[in-house]
């Protein structure tokens, strides 16, 4: 079976509105909850953080986790919790930025290739291939080696290649649905193309993207974690997770929770979405994690 | 057979094509003149003259194009800036580090992940699965840097069996610089080994052929160990080969952490100092890999497993 068939077979059933919170598993409230608590505390950094950012205190440098420094100091005497809590908000909100314009650009592409087929529907789907099988990181290292090192490397790079995952999704969606009942009965009665795949198809088409969009979410904060730790994220003064750990690297022996805890924060926002996705997915995209299906994106 | 194996093959130039014009664009797309970036501030009107020339930017785009495609297709990626040396050179030097770091920790995945899918896929819903389950969610959530340093910290540090840093060619050298990186490397993919070959192995657990060879009263372990894992061996195979381009991705960052010479801490370098040149062979090199290792596996594949539909795509 290749990658291809993998995730051709996840085609979309289309399934009614469930009933409020009730009917969710309970792997589903915990990852939503974990993501709730995250990226509140991003988005109030600035109010609940103990300390700045920048905050310098050479008299206090490298102390141990204590109730005054949570998660201790680093050796510009840098409060890490507070410092954790904004590239958290800074992390988190490129995230966004970079999972979910692409989505709806995606999905849209997609749909609207799966409806009409034709040349236009082969083009793209040669051009998703090309996207997909190229190795996802280093091609946004070429964005950055081309831009310069810093987010805007990322927020372009990054959408550039995301939205061909979900344009395969929703197109391989909609080739299921075209043939079904409801859009076909949108022709018997007369609505135009743009209202049946934009009021009936795409909210279909949406779902199955917007699971696969929770495990989208991890694939990009542990690749924004990754290029901020080799230098190539958000310059300083702006702290990132990943620029956090690789400050804390040189003293690792001495001062361990400076490049452990922030890596933490990291591991509980995987977790949470995890668990979200696969709640959310109720069995059907089970077993098949981002990587076995959607090789380039890791 | 014959026409899936010529469209499987159009594919991959395809592709390979389209990472040749994608690569031949980065010096081109660089904001501001590159060649006066690379050369600094000082350079004087001649050397960027003489540079200019020497790169062929100063012919037209298209003779620029097919110069690149030739000179690529003979394995010629002109000169590097800043190591002042053949970039196919400065590449064979540090691909050995990089290789062996691969195979080992594709070899460490295999050796945590089949055992697990296994044990898994025989107790399908029990807490034992679950747990593993769960374990594989946590290895895929872990950033592998940051797994790459504690296991620095903890193996190589705290207790004092590996270096944290280096590397040596030789059996012995690998097992000793590269077991931590190749471990944490492992890991992440044993995680999706676990997770796909689990699902695989029900299935074909499942199915009319594991009946019949349990109707004939074969013994749970020979169908187990002889019947499902032979069918289950081509998607470990695709497993491998799907991952290949992440396995490269963690070795630019892995290589980072443990101060290894290999062709991932080359690339950040090279875009640290803004070597465009050497930019470009390295992303046309792993972008290569990730085609070819695909085609191979899908060749293979038709070859190997009846089961495959060719008529499919």
């Amino acid at each position: 079976m290749s990658t291809i068939d993998l995730l051709e077979q996840q085609g979309v059933v289309p399934s009614r509105t469930r009933p409020g919170l009730r009917g969710l598993s309970r792997e589903t409230k915990i990852g939503a909850g974990i993501l709730a608590v995250l990226f509140l505390a991003g988005l109030l950094a600035p109010l609940i953080a103990p300390y700045g950012q920048n905050q310098l205190n050479f008299t206090d440098i490298y102390s141990a986790p204590s109730l005054s420094h949570v998660m201790g100091t680093d050796g510009a005497g840098r409060d890490v919790f507070s410092r954790t809590l904004y590239a958290l908000r800074l992390d988190l909100g490129i995230v966004v930025l970079v999972t979910y314009p692409p989505l709806v650009i995606g999905v849209f592409a997609g749909a609207v290739a799966g409806y009409f087929g034709g040349i236009f529907d082969a083009v793209l789907a040669r051009i998703v291939d090309v996207m997909i099988a190229l190795p996802f990181l280093v091609l946004i290292i070429a964005v950055i080696a081309i831009v310069g090192p810093g987010i805007k490397g990322i927020l372009i790079g990054v959408p550039l290649v995301a939205w061909a995952l979900y344009a395969r999704l929703s197109r391989s969606g909609m080739l299921v649905l075209r043939e079904q009942p409801f859009i076909l009965a949108t022709v018997a009665l007369g609505y135009t193309t743009r209202r049946t795949i934009l009021r009936h198809a795409v909210p279909n088409l949406m779902r199955s993207s917007l699971i696969y969009s929770t495990l989208d979410m991890v694939v990009n904060l542990l690749l924004l974690s990754s290029l901020a730790y080799l230098g190539l994220g958000a310059q300083p003064p702006s702290a990132e997770l990943g620029s956090i750990i690789a400050d804390g690297q040189s003293a690792l022996l001495t001062a361990w929770w400076v490049a452990t805890l922030p890596g933490l924060v990291v591991v509980l926002f995987g977790i949470g979405a995890l668990l979200l996705g696969d709640g959310l997915s109720d069995g059907r995209l089970k077993g098949t994690l981002p990587c076995a299906s959607l090789p380039s994106r890791c | 057979m014959l026409s899936y194996l010529i469209r499987r093959v159009a594919l991959a130039v395809l592709v390979l094509f389209g990472l040749l014009v994608a690569t031949f664009f980065i010096i081109h797309l660089v904001p501001g003149d590159p060649v006066r970036i690379v050369l600094g501030g000082r350079a004087t009107p001649e050397t960027i003259a003489r540079v200019r020339h020497q790169l062929a930017l100063d012919r037209p785009l298209w003779t620029q194009f097919s110069l690149y495609v030739s000179h690529t297709l003979r394995g010629h990626f002109g000169t590097s800036f800043t190591l002042d040396s053949p970039v196919a050179q400065i590449i064979g030097q540090r691909l050995g580090a990089s290789a062996a770091l691969i195979a080992y920790g594709m070899l460490l995945s295999l050796l945590i992940g089949v055992p697990l899918a296994i044990i898994a896929a025989l107790r399908p819903n029990t807490w034992l699965d679950n747990s593993i389950r769960l374990g594989t969610t946590f290895t895929f959530a872990l950033p592998g840097f940051w797994l790459g340093l504690m296991l620095a910290l903890i193996f190589g540090l705290k207790l004092g069996w590996f270096p944290v840093s280096g590397y040596e060619s030789g059996i012995v050298g690998i097992l000793r610089t590269l077991t931590l990186p190749a471990l944490a490397l492992g890991l992440a993919l044993a995680g999706v080994v676990v997770r796909t070959l689990r699902s695989s192995l029900l299935e074909v657990l499942q199915s009319e052929h594991i009946e019949a060879t349990r109707s004939r009263g074969l013994g749970e372990v020979r169908i187990v160990g002889h019947h499902a894992l032979r069918l289950s061996v081509m998607a470990t195979l695709t497993i491998l080969s799907v991952n290949i381009g992440f396995l490269i991705g963690g070795t630019v960052v892995l290589e980072q952490v443990f101060q290894l010479p290999g062709l991932g801490s080359l690339l950040v370098e090279a875009v640290e100092k803004r070597d465009y040149q050497l930019v470009q062979a390295l992303t046309l090199l792993a972008g290569a890999a990730v085609v070819l290792a695909s085609l191979a596996t899908d060749v293979a594949q038709a070859f190997l497993d009846p089961r495959v539909k060719l008529s499919g795509r």
